[in-house]
């Protein structure tokens, strides 16, 4: 096989060191450049004088910044868990062998299929108040009905919960299923020998077991939070007032319409911190796992 | 009293037949090995023991108890598996005492039985450690420990040891045969290993097909195997046949040869009829060829094993296995005679496929 791709004049390190370089210019280079400009004053056009941390000293007296900070933290709480908890429920059901398993896993799934556009438009339409759910329940007789968390700024960021636990809990539940049909049917033997009841099984032996699979649901779903853009984009846009806004938002607003090349540059890279200390020990947990 | 009765256990899976009609009466204290190829059913039988799977028919009694409907983790015994199936994310003490936490020990019983099988087993250096941080054979005995503190006198192993290197594999055998003589527990241990059956076992159940074929002593199954299945299964070289027939008149007759069976111990009345002449290469000598009463053979090949040698013959269209010394080996002959030892032979109906 190697010596027949050698004759077709097969040049591994070329077709390497290309990716490579669109890796380094595009991805780290674009990286090194942001950071490059959190440090200046530019604003539409970039300046190249460096005038220190003056941008993030800005960024976080920033009144803005600072609730989409916050939000960031309500949302990424409440959506965490109730995805994980909702994903895991939903893997435990599809694994005691119910009937129609797979028309189930592919209902629950199938949210993942759909953009998150379009995931907020249709949540959009659901809780507006004047046509959605609120409409149809008044329009049945119940009057005094009121679900109207989308227009009120205390609420708002709770639809976002709710409709983002909607998109991803299926593939919480997929990923937890494929780690619970991998556990050797020996444990579950053990385990009716023992005479563990069903949740202590689950809660004490099998999760316990399956700690590298929920981590990895734990950091797809931290990537979501941090990167979290386009459903505020569809469903509230930032709003009611700021009472959603998050700071993807933040900085692709102050990049583009408020034309604030420095602000939004120092955004980015406050962004990048909070991955790379949210990931970081996973990876370490992980690597030090091999070695 | 026996301490387990299987009565008339059947199992199917759809049309699949598993297990048919099994009996077998375990002795208090005894070490039976249910002994088969993969396939045979012997785990299904072990499952249905200890309440993991159901049967379709039949019952199971545990100490005078019918135990049927109950859960396995009321049936008083305890398991140990193939893949140890430890708790993964517990220490080997957690390992000990979950069971007997969800069963509501006291904490003190719970610490004193713990410390017990660790030092039974010469884990204590290892209770604080996770099952991760632990080599097969170590699992292997968190395993069985997990298994002694639950119920110390019955105890069921699934291919326990198929899961070790050989080295460990021969040790944990002694060990397991020497812990099952200090506490005269009840054990039914499972196995595709006849070395393991034939060392280990008071008595050896052959199964094949669902069936037991033979329940007998690791010798006399051996020795004297009671059907067809049975000798070709256990012995390493397997045993030699001849297919042939008996005259009636005390002869089994292959081919030109006869052989006089005066000296074999029927069952049952030698009647004439298509038979299987089974005999074992250590039960076979060599003499000059046309000798009477022998059959001509054309050496093929020596095996030199160390301690002995096998040296391999074709005879009447067949590969046949000699035992003998080294020294005889080198200096073997092409062309020879065999003679069986009768007295030591094995005699099978081809019909039933029994031992005659």
């Amino acid at each position: 096989m190697t010596t027949w791709l050698k004759r077709q004049g097969f040049k591994p390190n070329i077709t390497v060191a290309i990716f490579f370089a669109v890796v380094a210019v595009f991805f780290y280079g674009s990286i090194l450049w942001t950071s490059y400009m959190s440090l200046t004053r530019s604003t539409l056009i970039p300046k190249y004088e460096v005038v220190g941390l003056v941008q993030y000293v800005d960024l976080f007296t920033n009144q803005r910044w600072l609730v989409s900070c916050l939000n960031m933290v309500i949302f990424g709480v409440f959506y965490m868990v109730g995805t994980l908890a909702f994903g895991i429920l939903l893997a435990v059901l599809a694994d005691r062998r119910i009937k129609a398993e797979s028309f189930f896993r592919t209902i629950f799934l199938y949210p993942l299929a759909v953009s998150l556009i379009i995931t907020g438009l249709s949540w959009r339409w659901l809780l507006d108040p004047t046509s959605g759910l609120q409409a149809l329940v008044r329009g049945m007789g119940w009057e005094s009905f009121t679900f109207d968390w989308l227009t009120r700024p205390d609420r708002a960021i709770y639809t976002l919960v709710i409709a983002s636990i909607w998109h991803s809990a299926g593939l919480v539940m997929v990923i937890v299923l494929a780690g619970l049909r991998g556990i050797d049917s020996d444990l579950w033997k053990a385990i009716r020998m023992e005479g563990i009841p069903l949740w202590r099984a689950y809660l004490q032996v099998i999760f316990p077991g399956m700690r590298p699979v929920i981590a990895s649901c734990v950091v797809l779903l931290m990537s979501e939070v941090i990167r979290g853009y386009d459903l505020i984009i569809a469903m509230t846009k930032g709003g009611p007032g700021i009472a959603t806004e998050m700071p993807a938002k933040f900085a692709v607003d102050f990049y583009f319409t408020r034309v604030n090349l420095g602000l939004a540059s120092a955004a980015s890279m406050m962004m990048l911190l909070l991955s790379l200390l949210l990931l970081t020990p996973y990876f370490y947990s992980e690597f030090r796992r091999r070695i | 009293m026996s301490s387990i009765s299987v009565r008339r256990i059947k199992k199917s899976f759809a049309a699949l037949t598993i297990l048919h009609s099994v009996d077998m009466e375990i002795e208090k204290g005894e070490f039976v090995v249910i002994l088969g190829p993969s396939g045979c059913g012997k785990s299904t039988l072990l499952n249905v023991i200890a309440g993991l799977e159901e049967c379709d028919e039949g019952q199971i009694v545990i100490e005078g108890k019918d135990v049927s409907g109950l859960e396995p983790s009321e049936r008083g015994l305890a398991m140990v598996f193939q893949s140890y199936a430890l708790f993964p994310a517990m220490t080997v003490r957690r390992n000990l005492s979950f069971g007997m936490e969800i069963a509501g020990t006291p904490k003190a019983t719970v610490a004193e039985k713990v410390a017990w099988v660790a030092k039974l087993l010469q884990i204590e250096a290892l209770l604080d450690r996770k099952p991760g941080q632990l080599s097969g054979g170590q699992r292997q005995r968190v395993a069985i420990g997990r298994a002694l503190v639950r119920s110390s006198s019955i105890c069921l192993f699934d291919e326990p040891l198929s899961n070790l290197d050989a080295k460990l594999r021969a040790e944990t055998r002694v060990e397991l045969k020497q812990l099952h003589e200090t506490l005269g527990s009840t054990m039914i241990y499972v196995t595709h290993d006849q070395i393991e059956a034939m060392t280990m076992a008071d008595r050896v159940a052959v199964m094949h097909k669902g069936k037991v074929e033979q329940f007998a002593h690791p010798q006399s199954v051996y020795e004297k195997p009671a059907s067809l299945f049975v000798a070709g299964f256990v012995g390493s070289p397997a045993m030699n046949f001849l297919e042939g027939n008996l005259d009636g008149l005390g002869r089994f007759v292959t081919g030109d040869v006869s052989i006089d069976t005066s000296a074999y111990a029927f069952e049952g009345p030698p009647l004439a009829r298509e038979a299987v002449l089974g005999v074992r290469c250590e039960n076979i000598s060599i003499v000059e060829r046309g000798t009477p009463q022998t059959i001509p053979a054309m050496l093929a090949f020596t095996e030199l094993l160390g301690a002995d040698a096998l040296a391999w013959f074709d005879c009447l269209g067949k590969r046949f296995s000699v035992r003998l010394g080294v020294e005889a080996a080198r200096s073997m002959r092409k062309e020879v005679g065999l003679r069986f030892d009768m007295a030591k032979a094995s005699l099978f109906s081809v019909a039933s496929e029994r031992r005659l």
